[in-house]
């Protein structure tokens, strides 16, 4: 008991970092889904393109290469340098930004196309159609699998551990190394993964109550 | 000058050529019928004039402006064409009276209390004043028709393109919005209606137009068209409908 008392302080320590990450990355990584919907639905071809095969290589690597080619492949071209915490938001804005454009452009398109022509029909340019109409429909719509998408992406951030990133996961395998009660220690990490994912989700369907389609 | 003219309009889907070669003229404050068989092209004419449909051939005058060329702002052209659905088309995630407000107000036609004073004001027109507050997921189908004249009217349209209005209606409800119709075309709004209620395109239209494989095939006063039709088509369809 008393060495999860001593390794407590540590531990939330690492919860800030891990919740400070996230939600930097969560929000650059919505806002990147966001630009690459609007692209991959973009009437350019070009642009499609582009798009898409920013989401293929997304989904078709695992987020730890993606993590050590942005952290260590990257920096070793010399160009810049990016330190472990920047390097581990990127990665997972990144990451989530492609899941998003996906889940972004089904809700967009899910909207039927007799929406679209009763705001074009009034006058409203398609940009103003997109904003007014549209993505305030579909935005509900999309609440669940957004949800979903961020609790991965928080649950990914463990993985920052690796390249030295002090997140929960990182303060806890010091912690666990320091005090020899592997067990406790990574029975408290658990925990407190699931307290804060279980927020998440309450948060999230409070929203979703809040702005049901009526 | 013509509320509408179209000259030898076409429209195909791919290689489905839907509407082969058209055209018609609507004068200022007419109420124009257009009748047919499903699929005779009836609806994509009626979209051409606003041009929801791109336009394959020909040219579609709105007042004057030639809405074929490409250097048209069609938006602005829009704004004095309303439109009305056969599926409504009521933005379900604002009440009835943001469903009336909202172009007025992104289109900077006035600020808010304007454009709600108004929107009252057209909803006590279509009877629905008490439902301002309310959203589309709770009216009938008639109800929500009558909100969607309403906002097509709130930009204060010059012409109203009527899509099937009543197609998709119950019955009992096919009435309320026939009324609200037939209030407008008495104020001497220019109108085209696209509608399977021969008897609405009888009482009300000034012109009918029958329209059947891609072509007007026959277009006159309702007295005549339903009294007298000149072509087989014409009278193998009435003959069914009637």
């Amino acid at each position: 008991m008393q060495t999860i008392i001593n390794a407590f302080p540590y531990l939330m320590e690492g919860l800030q970092v891990t919740l400070y990450i996230f939600g930097i990355a969560i929000v650059l990584g919505f806002l990147l889904g966001l630009v690459v919907a609007l692209l991959r639905l973009a009437p350019f071809k070009i642009l499609n393109w582009i798009a898409k095969i920013f989401v293929d290589a997304i989904r078709g690597t695992p987020f730890i290469v993606q993590l050590f080619f942005i952290y260590f492949g990257l920096n070793s071209l010399g160009f810049f340098s990016l330190d472990n915490t920047t390097a581990g938001i990127v990665t997972v804005a990144i990451n989530a930004g492609a899941y998003f454009s996906e889940i972004i452009r089904a809700g967009i398109q899910s909207i039927d196309k007799g929406q679209t022509e009763a705001a074009r029909s009034l006058g409203l340019n398609s940009t103003q159609t997109m904003r007014h109409i549209i993505l305030p429909q579909a935005f509900r719509r999309m609440l669940p699998t957004i949800t979903n998408q961020a609790i991965i992406s928080l649950k990914d951030t463990s993985l920052l551990s690796v390249i030295g990133v002090a997140d929960l996961t990182q303060e806890g395998r010091i912690q666990a190394s320091a005090t020899f009660d592997a067990f406790n220690v990574y029975l408290i990490l658990g925990i407190i993964y699931f307290i804060v994912i279980y927020l998440l989700s309450m948060l999230a369907s409070f929203v979703e109550r809040k702005f049901v389609l009526r | 000058m013509s509320m509408i003219r179209v000259e030898n309009l076409k429209k195909s889907f791919g290689d489905l050529e839907v509407i082969k070669d058209m055209s018609t003229v609507v004068e200022e404050k007419e109420v124009i019928c257009v009748i047919g068989p499903s699929g005779s092209g009836k609806s994509t004419f009626l979209r051409c004039l606003n041009r929801l449909e791109d336009i394959s051939g020909g040219h579609v005058y709105i007042e004057g402006t030639d809405i074929t060329d490409p250097k048209v702002d069609i938006n602005k052209v829009r704004q004095d064409v309303g439109m009305v659905f056969q599926q409504f088309n009521l933005f379900p995630h604002k009440t009835v009276l943001q469903n009336v407000t909202l172009a007025p107000i992104k289109l900077k036609k006035g600020d808010q209390k304007a454009a709600e004073k108004k929107a009252y004001e057209l909803l006590d027109k279509v009877g629905l004043r008490e439902k301002a507050k309310a959203y589309p997921g709770e009216l009938s189908g008639g109800q929500k028709q009558r909100v969607a004249i309403a906002r097509a009217l709130a930009m204060d349209p010059k012409i109203m393109l009527f899509d099937e209005p009543t197609s998709a209606l119950d019955p009992e409800m096919v009435g309320d919005v026939l009324d609200v119709m037939k209030q407008l075309a008495r104020e001497g709004m220019t109108m085209v209606v696209v509608t399977h209620e021969m008897g609405f395109a009888a009482e009300m239209g000034d012109r009918v137009l029958f329209i059947d494989g891609g072509y007007i095939v026959e277009e006159n006063v309702p007295k005549e068209l339903f009294g007298n039709p000149q072509h087989e088509r014409t009278k193998a369809f009435l003959s069914k409908v009637l």
